[in-house]
């Protein structure tokens, strides 16, 4: 029956998309193997060094951890000033007006700018005042990076936190009104509070795509295999650091790229379910 | 609709000899240029009074009482005109905020603060207004709010657990202690037992009976026997005027106008 | 009566009121200001060579482009290479995502509370939160090595695991708010599953998931990285899918790292924002118009 085969394709569909998952995981352990086989696990994660040339090759992947994450962390830090604004004013002072549809789109249509155009403006615009501050001589480096990494993942913490905050009913608001409280204390005091886990995931999904965010921070970071210590170094992020060595790369290097593929991969996962995990909770209460 | 002043009401009033704590002066509201939810009302509020304030479905008598703490301050799109004077200040000229410290409201749906332990929640008129109290004073003051709700007993053991696991009646007698906290002049009721069951309802109203004693009631209802129940003196609103206003006694045995004789009997809601 | 309490500082908190109120309006102003940034800077910098020639001429080469800036011409060439890889590789990617997407919302808005379902629909966030350069790597895995070439099937590859999450998520979605009764009186007419399917619940749906679709070809429209490592460039245009294919994106990165060929970065990132930002607002106008 028609039926049949059709709810057959149904289903196949959706078996597809577990292959697919079990697929990328699969593919991504065992073109890894080699270089987890050569220095284990906890020794290829832990090794700063990154030498590529065939008679000192050793590869490792701190560097490029630490990189990422002083990056995406730093970039949470710069935009939480600028979205936690924006979502009050869109799901709190101007909820359901006419401006706040004008500057949520606005800042959604930063999400719809590619990464690789936010490299450009970065690279002609910021870098210069970033070279000007004195920060580094080239301009490149971390600092760079993370600024137009927070421009970036605006849009995605704004929007999420806007939408919690405009969840909360109007009867518990007026209800710190009729006791006397002014907007900004109601927001303090009952708002906030109220819609306060879901705005830590929607800050935790913004730190999911700071993490595996790559051409612009290709562009701009400096792409060096040092450890970053400080805002004024250079380095490399995993994403970055696969995007620029992996063109030529064979056999050990090739399989140390991927490992640092798998490990990105784990660590947003891991992100990512923590943020659906809180949205799950929320949803149920 | 003509508007029955405060006249005939000072003349068979028990409480004649107060002086009125709450007076309207031709107080109207309009949502919308040109349309009035609320027209021109006056009337006096004598206090430790409860006055039940009736009417049919869209007849202004939430957005009256909502006038009287401000809140229609809110929403600018709402005009709100004329004077209300609370013991002899008119409301109208002062800060919106100062105005709801002494003008108590309580909801219709039960709204506890949900991120707020039972204790905090007594205490958040306090908390949102900035005011910093010594633990002995907070104490105090929670301790007396939940006893003036007949709340004390059921909870003082567990005051630090958010109130979301009391029920309808309880949390609607947390949210009546809240508000008490702050000892309003007035306490604004809208509706406060629609949302309940006959027990709870049945609760409150002994508890509004009680309270009585120290503080004003305005309460809206579109409970006829609730008013009858409870209400010293009662109002009631047709399409935005106040179309009368008499000790509840007579008007529900002998009311003076058409429209509200066709109410209590049922005509139309 | 009772003894009234203080009143703490009206004044003051009134003032801090204004003042929150104001900082709110501000930084959200100032949030904005980057977007305008970006704008101004394409547009200005890109309209000069924003002509015929862009869109009608291959990218020139290193060589070309060196010689004309030396003897003051503008550089030749446009993008031509680049727009119909762009059209070839999106457009393979839209046609791969869309079946496949659009039975797995439809499988997920059916079965709810169903285990499987739910582990579906996880797995589904799982790979919308990848990283576009790990799904590189595994487009590159599954079909640049097999193949031995870079191709335009392997970027088409990567961009339909981009889009797939997108996909599904919206089509699932625009089905869940569907009045339940919709469905039930197609079947209540005696209609077979698959044609209440097709002829009742999809057109219904149409808007959002059509909505959905556009969305997902913007956001794929500017990946740079996963093409990278999959479709590689070409300095022809390039119709074979299996052959190397050149992508806006891949141009514009091809400029950016060749010095000669700077000047044109900002036509071609004109285009690919004039592209993005129209696919946007026609995904707003129909979702506004489908709204039910």
């Amino acid at each position: 029956m028609k039926d049949k085969i059709f709810k057959g394709l149904l289903f196949a569909a959706a078996l597809a998309i577990l292959l697919l998952t079990a697929g990328v995981i699969y593919v991504l352990v065992k073109q890894s193997l080699d270089v987890f086989h050569e220095y284990g696990v906890f020794g290829f994660i832990f090794n700063a060094e990154w030498d590529p040339r065939p008679e000192t090759e050793e590869y490792g992947a701190w560097s490029f951890i630490i990189g990422t994450l002083f990056t995406a962390f730093f970039a949470l830090l710069l935009c939480i000033p600028f979205s936690l604004p924006v979502a009050l004013f869109n799901g709190e002072y101007f909820k359901g007006y006419k401006i706040s549809s004008f500057v949520s789109s606005v800042v959604d249509l930063l999400a719809g700018i590619p990464s690789i155009v936010y490299g450009l403006w970065g690279f002609y615009t910021l870098r210069p005042i970033v070279i000007q501050l004195g920060v580094n001589a080239q301009g490149f480096g971390i600092f760079l990076a993370s600024i137009v990494l927070a421009v970036m993942i605006i849009p995605y913490a704004s929007s999420l936190s806007a939408e919690f905050l405009s969840m909360i009913p109007d009867t518990v608001k007026e209800g710190a009104y009729s006791l006397g409280a002014t907007r900004a204390e109601t927001i303090r005091h009952v708002s906030l509070p109220m819609a306060s886990s879901g705005i830590v995931a929607a800050y935790i999904l913004a730190l999911g795509r700071a993490l595996g965010e790559t051409m612009a921070v290709t562009m701009l970071i400096g792409n060096t295999t040092n450890v970053p210590t400080s805002l004024r170094d250079t380095g490399n992020t995993m994403a970055s650091v696969i995007a620029n060595q992996f063109g030529e790369a064979d056999g050990l290097k090739l399989s140390a790229l991927i490992g640092i593929g798998l490990l990105l991969f784990l660590i947003t996962a891991v992100i990512n379910l923590i943020a659906k995990f809180i949205m799950k909770k929320l949803s149920v209460r | 609709m003509e508007n029955i002043t405060e006249n005939k009401l000072n003349n068979q009033n028990e409480n004649s000899a107060n002086e009125p704590i709450l007076q309207l002066r031709n107080v109207s509201v309009s949502y919308a240029p040109g349309k009035k939810a609320v027209n021109n009302v006056s009337a006096d509020i004598y206090p430790n009074t409860i006055t039940a304030i009736m009417g049919p479905s869209g007849c202004g008598k939430s957005t009256l009482l909502r006038a009287i703490n401000r809140m229609h301050d809110l929403y600018p799109k709402i005009e709100t005109t004329g004077d209300i004077y609370l013991k002899g200040q008119n409301i109208m000229e002062m800060n919106p905020m100062e105005v709801r410290r002494l003008a108590g409201m309580v909801f219709q749906t039960p709204n506890p603060f949900p991120t707020m332990s039972i204790y905090d929640n007594v205490l958040a008129g306090y908390r949102l207004n900035g005011i910093k109290l010594k633990k002995e004073e907070k104490d105090e003051i929670v301790q007396r709010s939940l006893m003036a709700v007949a709340l004390w007993d059921e909870v003082k053991d567990v005051m630090n657990r958010r109130g979301s696991f009391l029920s309808g009646g309880q949390q609607q007698r947390l949210c009546i202690a809240r508000a008490l906290a702050l000892k309003p002049e007035v306490l604004l009721m809208d509706e406060p037992t629609s949302a309940l069951d006959p027990v709870s309802t049945n609760k409150i109203e002994e508890l509004l009976l009680d309270l009585k004693k120290n503080f004003t009631i305005l309460i809206v209802t579109h409970n006829m026997s609730q008013a009858a129940r409870i209400s010293d003196n009662s109002m009631f609103m047709y399409l935005g005027d106040l179309v009368e206003y008499a000790p509840t006694r007579q008007m529900f045995t002998k009311p003076q106008h058409k429209k509200t004789e066709e109410y209590l009997t049922g005509i139309f809601g | 009566m009772s003894d009234r309490v203080k009143f703490s500082n009206v004044k003051k908190r009134a003032a801090k009121d204004k003042i929150v109120f104001g900082l709110v309006c501000l930084f959200s102003f100032l949030a904005m200001i980057p977007l305008f940034l970006i704008i101004w800077e394409v547009v200005s910098k890109g309209y000069k060579n924003f002509n015929w020639r862009l869109f009608t001429q291959v990218a020139p080469s290193s060589m070309d482009a060196l010689l004309a800036k030396m003897s003051g011409e503008p550089i030749p060439g446009g993008i031509l290479n680049g727009i119909t890889g762009t059209i070839l590789i999106v457009g393979m990617a839209v046609l791969f995502t869309i079946p496949l997407g659009l039975f797995v919302g439809i499988y997920l808005s059916e079965h709810p509370e169903n285990k499987f379902a739910r582990t579906v629909s996880y797995l589904t966030d799982l790979l919308q939160g990848m990283p576009s350069i790990v799904i590189g790597i595994i487009a590159y895995i599954w079909v640049v090595k097999p193949l031995r070439s870079y191709s335009a099937l392997a970027g088409s590859v990567a961009l339909t695991i981009m889009m797939l999450p997108m996909v599904v998520r919206s089509t699932e979605e625009t089905l869940k708010m569907l009045p339940r009764t919709l469905k039930e009186s197609g079947l209540a007419l005696g209609a077979s599953y698959t044609s209440v399917v097709f002829r009742v619940i999809l057109p219904s749906g149409f808007g959002g998931i059509f909505t959905g679709i556009l969305l997902a070809v913007s956001r794929v429209m500017g990946e740079t990285a996963p093409l990278m490592l999959t479709a590689l460039g070409a300095a022809v245009v390039n119709w074979n899918i299996l052959k190397p294919t050149s992508a806006i994106p891949l141009l514009i990165w091809d400029f950016y790292n060749d010095p000669n060929l700077v000047d044109i970065i900002w036509s071609a990132s004109l285009l690919l924002l004039i592209v993005i930002f129209l696919l946007n607002w026609i995904a707003k106008i129909v979702a506004r118009r489908w709204k039910i």
